[in-house]
């Protein structure tokens, strides 16, 4: 692990420590057995497979079910850094001058119908997922474009050959929906696990009622010894926040794994005192401001520069933390990883200046020259969800006001939303956002590359620069060369080109009841979910 | 009699088919696609590959009347396909949620029924009195008051009255169970959102009933049965209510049919599996052939009870059964 990485690992853990209130006495409880985990999950999965869907609806419900290779580790999930074997037996060393990494496999285990789990399962797994062929769906594929073989020697080993040492593999790997399958099933049909749940995980017999829960019970087989601590779990579809809410206020469920609102969270603390805990964390979703290049006079670079310095965002921050679930200002990269831009780095990019008259001063003058007149409207194109869409796109409206520009705002429910972001691409400035799983900042970047590169770039722009930086950032595993090509690359998209903003990044809020033990936050609502930690105190 | 009931049977064809081509290209007037919604709905990046191989799956590359004939086709022989959401069949994921709802209609049909009749003939027959001022008041009140609001007030009133009372909070349970399976816990689940949409039901047949009551207790042959010296209670029950019920049964049936496919909300609000809520679903994840299958089912539903609303008319109407 480079310092860079110990430090930030140090720096989380004894943030969460504090911030959770974990003290020495509570992490050395002894883990009592039994009990059925209820939990509230707001949608419901569009199929059961992993590999295909993107949505943490998949995860929350049948991540419980399947193994992984690697996972985060679940004691430590605050730290993303921290990979831990799932499968594996240990996290290998990379040979080959970075390019090549063999696994050892655990021995024994075997999947719910009893076949047993071996190299051949993970290579079909990983094959489906890189390199899924023609009428086979992979949402992640593109995570993995530095990986040009994989093999299973023996029924214990797997070897990743990659084109390129790149420090974006090992995180890739430890994505959630990375679900292990049989080789067997695949061979039979690639479509299986679309329809049906068959994993090693911890917890088996899955049972499905549509539209209202799925449960499962525990795997007597699994191979953490004397985990799961739970006898079962039970993921109950609730659409509405309010009635999630009230469901772990009226104890009908314990927890909700995706987040809430800081006034849901107080609610709960003013309603439930000691009976309930509230675990916070940086989020791995932020929201942006994407400009369309295509129109003018957003084409302009002084008019997307003037947008962005007129947002306080380090004002905004303290006072929209207190009603939404944004808090921390950031640049490219998630807030805090060893390839973020620090606080004096940030305050050097535009936007970021901690002098806001000078800032908003600077605004106007770019607009003047750019011939903007006093009062000039536009359209902010927004989603219809009110966390934290609707509040922070409001808060924005104010912001650009200050500068005289009047903006309307225009909510749409997703599916228009996305349409005129990628079909119709006729909106002014969007609101978008980028949510990843695995914190994974050399790829979660990808949102900025041009956009006959990416297809979730929907600002319309072509930049060769960015594009140079992102292949170089992630074509090498030098942590200090990486992090100075990122700021490099945060320059340009935020401040000199001003491409595209970063408003706040989220703020993950979970009360649960106290009773739910072994469950640590994460910084996404997609990682740590397998469950095979968690007890219920009673 | 027979001929009627067969003429009206086949004018429920056009009226379906009508809404079948309506929902059909209403739907494809939305901007976005489900494959979209699937793959962009988080934010992160995806190959366009699978844009293209979901909508090929779902055969929304196909032309918009090919896909139409196909739906319809299917229709005809009982085969709503599957849904674009979930993949699984559409008759099984209806099915599960259409006793939800049937339960429920059902219930607070009763409860409407319980309060409206008894209510609207009392506030009728004591007209002008406190006791009228005190339905009416109760009528517009439950007519003002949208049903998941009061579904609101009454989780929360039974979170707050339960842990002031028993230092516990407790509220309905969320997740369903059937009726033959556990009848307390299925009750305990369903009274509630039935009170809340039973009394909001009620407020409208109270006040019509009020009405109709109003109205034929000045008609010719109640003064003619006064004048004979019949008792009240006799002349209300016997000679006006049977007549003032034919306004009463329409108002009923088209809330009860509403009450199938209308709960949105209120669905949402108790955490209810029924059709509203699978509807609001179905629209939102542009799953078309769920929405598809969903409002015809709904149209069916409306046909279907204002048939049987026709034939109470004939039941309680004599002329209208002989004309």
């Amino acid at each position: 692990m480079s310092s860079g990485l110990k430090t930030f690992a140090a720096s989380v853990a004894v943030t969460a420590a504090l911030a959770l209130g974990l003290s020495g006495a509570m992490a050395a409880e002894t883990p009592k057995k039994g009990g059925v985990l209820k939990f509230v999950v707001p949608d419901e999965p569009p199929s059961f497979d992993g590999h295909r869907e993107t949505t943490f609806a998949l995860i929350h419900p049948i991540a419980p079910f399947y193994s992984l290779l690697t996972k985060v580790n679940p004691e430590n999930s605050s730290d993303p850094t921290d990979i831990i074997c799932d499968l594996c037996t240990e996290m290998p060393k990379a040979t080959d001058g970075g390019k090549t990494f063999t696994f050892k496999l655990r021995q024994g285990v075997t999947f719910e119908d009893g076949s047993p789990l071996d190299a051949k399962d993970v290579k079909a797994t990983f094959h489906k997922i890189i390199f899924p062929g023609e009428g086979v769906s992979s949402a992640r594929k593109a995570y993995f474009v530095m990986v040009d073989s994989v093999e299973a020697p023996d029924a214990s080993t797997v070897v990743f050959k990659l084109k390129y040492p790149s420090s974006a593999f090992i995180p890739a790997l430890a994505m959630p929906f990375n679900f292990i399958y049989d080789d067997a099933k695949l061979a039979q049909d690639m479509h299986w696990y679309e329809k049906n749940v068959l994993g090693s995980g911890p917890f088996q017999k899955f049972e499905r009622q549509a539209g209202a829960f799925i449960k499962g019970t525990a795997n007597p087989n699994y191979y953490e010894k004397g985990k799961p601590y739970l006898d079962g779990i039970e993921a109950i579809f609730a659409k509405k926040e309010s009635l999630r809410v009230q469901a772990i206020r009226g104890d009908r469920a314990a927890i909700e794994f995706r987040g809430f609102p800081p006034q849901s969270r107080d609610d709960l603390v003013k309603a439930l005192g000691k009976d309930i805990t509230v675990q916070e964390s940086d989020w791995n979703c932020v929201l942006l401001i994407t400009p369309n290049h295509r129109k003018k006079p957003f084409d302009d670079v002084r008019v997307r520069r003037a947008l962005t310095l007129a947002v306080d965002r380090w004002g905004g921050s303290e006072y929209l933390s207190k009603i939404a679930i944004v808090k921390t200002v950031g640049g490219i990269a998630f807030p805090k990883h060893p390839l973020a831009a620090t606080k004096a780095e940030l305050e050097q990019l535009a936007g970021y200046w901690p002098d806001l008259a000078k800032s908003r001063e600077e605004a106007k003058k770019l607009l003047k020259e750019a011939g903007i007149p006093d009062g000039f409207k536009f359209t902010l194109n927004n989603r219809a969800v009110d966390q934290p869409y609707k509040i922070v796109g409001t808060w924005l409206i104010d912001q650009w006001k200050q500068i005289g520009l009047v903006v309307d705002q225009q909510v749409q429910p997703t599916g228009p939303f996305y349409d005129t972001l990628r079909k119709k691409q006729d909106f002014d400035v969007s609101i978008d956002f980028n949510c990843q799983s695995i914190v994974n900042p050399l790829l979660d970047v990808s949102k900025f590359i041009s956009a006959d590169l990416s297809d979730s770039q929907y600002g319309g722009y072509i930049d060769r620069d960015v594009d140079k930086l992102f292949n170089a950032m992630n074509e090498t595993d030098d942590t200090a060369a990486q992090r100075k090509m990122m700021r490099e690359m945060e320059k340009i998209i935020l401040d000199e080109k001003a491409l595209g903003f970063i408003t706040m990044w989220w703020y993950r809020i979970i009360p649960h009841r106290s009773y739910v033990k072994g469950w640590n936050v994460s910084p996404s609502h997609y990682l740590n979910q397998d469950l095979a930690n968690v007890w219920l105190d009673q | 009699m027979h001929q009627y009931i067969v003429k009206r049977i086949l004018l429920m064809v056009p009226t379906l088919f009508g809404a079948a081509v309506l929902v059909f290209f209403l739907m494809r007037m939305i901007p976005g696609d489900v494959c979209e919604l699937r793959l962009a709905g988080t934010g992160s990046t995806f190959d366009p590959a699978s844009l293209a191989l979901c909508q090929k799956e779902l055969g929304l590359d196909k032309p918009m009347f090919v896909q139409f004939v196909s739906w319809v086709g299917g229709f005809f022989v009982g085969d709503l396909g599957t849904s674009m959401w979930t993949n699984q069949p559409i008759v099984s994921e209806i099915a599960l949620r259409f006793q939800v709802s049937l339960q429920i209609a059902l219930m607070a049909t009763v409860v409407s029924i319980a309060i409206s009749i008894p209510m609207g003939i009392i506030s009728a027959v004591k007209r002008n009195t406190w006791i009228d001022y005190a339905v009416r008041a109760f009528s517009i009140a439950g007519i003002a008051m949208p049903s998941f609001w009061l579904g609101i007030l009454i989780i929360l009133g039974l979170l707050i009255t339960s842990q002031a009372w028993y230092g516990v909070p407790w509220m309905p349970p969320i997740t369903y169970v059937p009726i033959w399976e556990d009848w307390q816990v299925n009750l305990s689940m369903l009274i509630w959102p039935a009170l809340a949409t039973g009394y909001r039901y009620s407020a409208v047949a109270t006040r019509m009933t009020r009405s109709a009551m109003l109205e034929v207790l000045r008609e010719d042959y109640v003064r003619t049965a006064r004048a004979k010296g019949l008792i009240e209670k006799v002349i209300v029950n016997r000679h006006a209510l049977k007549n003032a019920l034919l306004p009463v049964v329409t108002v009923i049936g088209i809330e009860f049919a509403f009450l199938m496919g209308g709960l949105v909300v209120t669905e949402q609000v108790f955490n209810l599996n029924g059709l509203g809520k699978l509807f609001v679903e179905s629209v939102s994840n542009h799953d078309y052939t769920m929405t598809q299958s969903l409002v015809m089912l709904v149209a069916l539903i409306f046909v279907v009870t204002n048939f049987v609303v026709d034939l109470l008319y004939a039941w309680l109407d004599p002329r209208i059964r002989y004309s």
